[in-house]
């Protein structure tokens, strides 16, 4: 008699258990609006993400095409895989003297580690990290990117 | 008709020998590229050799030819589900070589971290153990909790897993000013949540028969096989780095060290859901209380260690994890050495295992959270 006890105890047991885990369930189908997940890629246009989020190296410019960079390579010393070259060139400024420039800031996205260890040693703030985490392309060379745009130059004032 | 009669005959005398079967590199729940070789008779596993090597990223050997800040952003990569407590290791091996104090708020601040980290690894693992055990609901409940934290990660740390958010002398940067309110916001919902895990998995009848007195492990095994974290614990093994070796904050929080010493499956299991607990009451005490001040002493633009060998270990979510750096007065270290937690605890699921049919290896494999490239680093 026990024995069946037992039996019918146990199955009786086992099917409360399933139903405590499905009264939970359950409570999650009828709150749907408790959802977490993002509908991406259709809010695109409304998703923000953090101001510190580390999406790939980027090189801001002014209105005026001038940057930052003074071309001294320390981002390039301090990064761990070699994702960033520096190409300096020598520019006679106005004063006559002979003054080390950006010539190119190559910056191999497919690389990076997105260590934000260069935007941290940079001495002049000329590199940031950028929000944008899109970066699939067809072509890996593609990933390859020159920051300094063509044409621009270092900003007034500032100094090494 | 005589042939058939012969093939019937010989199928009585067939020696059902034991024999080899590969689980893995591609084993879906291997959680990663982990080959083991299983030695089975019939559905019995006789003996289980692991074999490692396969996402082998030499991590150690590059770690010689950079410098100590770069090494922080590898660690990240070993066991990402414990990157700030990987980070911390290195961050806190180099400042105790050069006797740099940190201020009391990188101190909380990392403690803090450690302990969000070690909340979201659990909740992945509470996902997956169950996912392995074939409720798949596990998985998305655990993963929409773990969502807040890496969002809290990515608003202070710019990043949701390799964070690298140590360096050598304090922080990267200083915390968000939304940080305490949003860590505030997720103990208040988490801890509604965490009751469901129990209703969920722990007190499923299905669950607790494929667990229980399930892969007993004994304390001198979780000893001598070097287990540690939940599940050398779960042996009785007391070997909590944070109580008996207390590091940044946590000589200053109140917290148990969780042991029981019932060794099987669902005793691991249940240290894990235990340990959240006591990291949300870590948590709690630390986030009102964070002082003022820098969050990094300022270090030298070119880190150089003194000669020597400086060891220092932390307690990852997986369990005792160690570095081992030998300087030669360079920028960069002579020979670097992590002692991973992953690797000890994979080498003791034999003891465990042996005896056991091979749809238990799948839930003795879950109960002691491996971390693929934290064993292959
Ligand atoms: S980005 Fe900064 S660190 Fe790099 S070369 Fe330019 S100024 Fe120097
Ligand atoms: S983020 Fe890190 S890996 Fe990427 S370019 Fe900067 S230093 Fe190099």
């Amino acid at each position: 008699m026990n024995a069946i006890f037992e039996y019918f105890g146990t199955i009786f047991k086992g099917v409360k258990t399933l139903l405590t885990g499905m009264k939970i369930t359950g409570k999650y189908v009828f709150t749907p609006w408790k959802h977490v997940t993002q509908q991406y890629p259709e809010n695109r246009e409304t998703l923000k993400m953090f101001d510190r989020y580390r999406g790939e190296v980027i090189m801001p410019h002014n209105e005026n095409n001038e940057h930052l960079c003074t071309g001294c390579g320390i981002c390039e010393l301090n990064c761990p895989n070699g994702s960033i070259e520096i190409i300096s060139k020598m520019v006679v400024s106005e004063d006559g003297k002979k003054k080390r420039a950006i010539d190119q800031h190559i910056y191999h996205l497919g690389m990076c580690t997105f260590c934000n260890l260069c935007v941290k040693a940079c001495p002049t703030g000329a590199i940031v990290m950028g929000q944008n985490f899109e970066h699939a392309v067809w072509d890996r060379s593609k990933l390859t990117k020159v920051l300094n745009q063509p044409g621009s130059k270092i900003a007034q004032g500032v100094k090494e | 008709m005589s042939e058939l009669k012969e093939i019937i005959i010989s199928s009585d005398k067939i020696h059902t020998d034991q024999y080899l079967v590969n689980m893995g590199p591609q084993h879906p729940s291997t959680h990663g590229v982990l080959r083991l070789l299983v030695q089975l008779e019939g559905e019995i596993v006789h003996h289980i050799q692991p074999h490692v090597g396969y996402i082998h990223s030499g991590i150690e050997k590059m770690c010689e030819a950079i410098s100590y800040p770069q090494i922080i952003h590898l660690t990240d990569r070993m066991d990402y589900l414990s990157a700030h407590m990987n980070n911390e290791a290195v961050a806190l091996c180099v400042e105790n070589a050069l006797q740099v104090e940190v201020p009391d708020r990188v101190k909380y601040i990392r403690t803090i971290m450690d302990e969000l980290s070690r909340l979201a690894s659990h909740q992945l693992w509470w996902c997956v153990m169950g996912m392995d055990l074939g409720a798949l609901t596990t998985f998305f409940y655990g993963l929409r909790d773990r969502e807040h934290i890496l969002d809290i990660f990515e608003e202070t740390c710019g990043a949701r897993l390799t964070v690298n958010y140590n360096v050598p002398g304090g922080l990267m940067f200083d915390i968000h000013p939304n940080f305490q309110k949003r860590v505030k916001d997720f103990l208040k919902e988490f801890k509604k949540k965490l009751p469901e895990y129990d209703q969920l998995l722990s007190d499923n009848v299905i669950f607790r028969e494929r667990t229980n007195n399930i892969g007993y492990l004994s304390l001198e095994d979780a000893i001598s096989w070097g287990v540690t974290g939940p599940s050398g614990r779960g042996s009785g093994f007391s070997c909590d780095v944070r109580k008996h070796e207390p590091y940044s904050a946590y000589p200053l929080v109140q917290f148990q060290e969780k042991l029981d010493t019932k060794g099987d499956s669902f005793t691991r299991y249940k240290l894990r859901i235990d340990e959240m607990w006591e990291s949300i009451r870590i948590i709690e005490q630390l986030i009102d209380n964070i002082p003022e001040g820098d969050y990094a002493v300022k270090m030298k633009g070119v880190i150089k260690l003194p000669e020597g060998e400086f060891y220092q270990r932390v307690e990852t979510a997986r369990g005792e994890f160690g570095v081992y750096i030998i300087s030669d007065g360079k920028k960069n270290p002579y020979r670097v050495k992590f002692r991973s937690p992953g690797f000890s605890n994979l080498f003791a699921l034999n003891k465990m295992a042996a005896g056991h049919k091979i749809a238990d290896l799948v839930a003795i494999m879950s109960t002691l959270d491996l971390v693929i490239p934290d064993i292959d680093r």
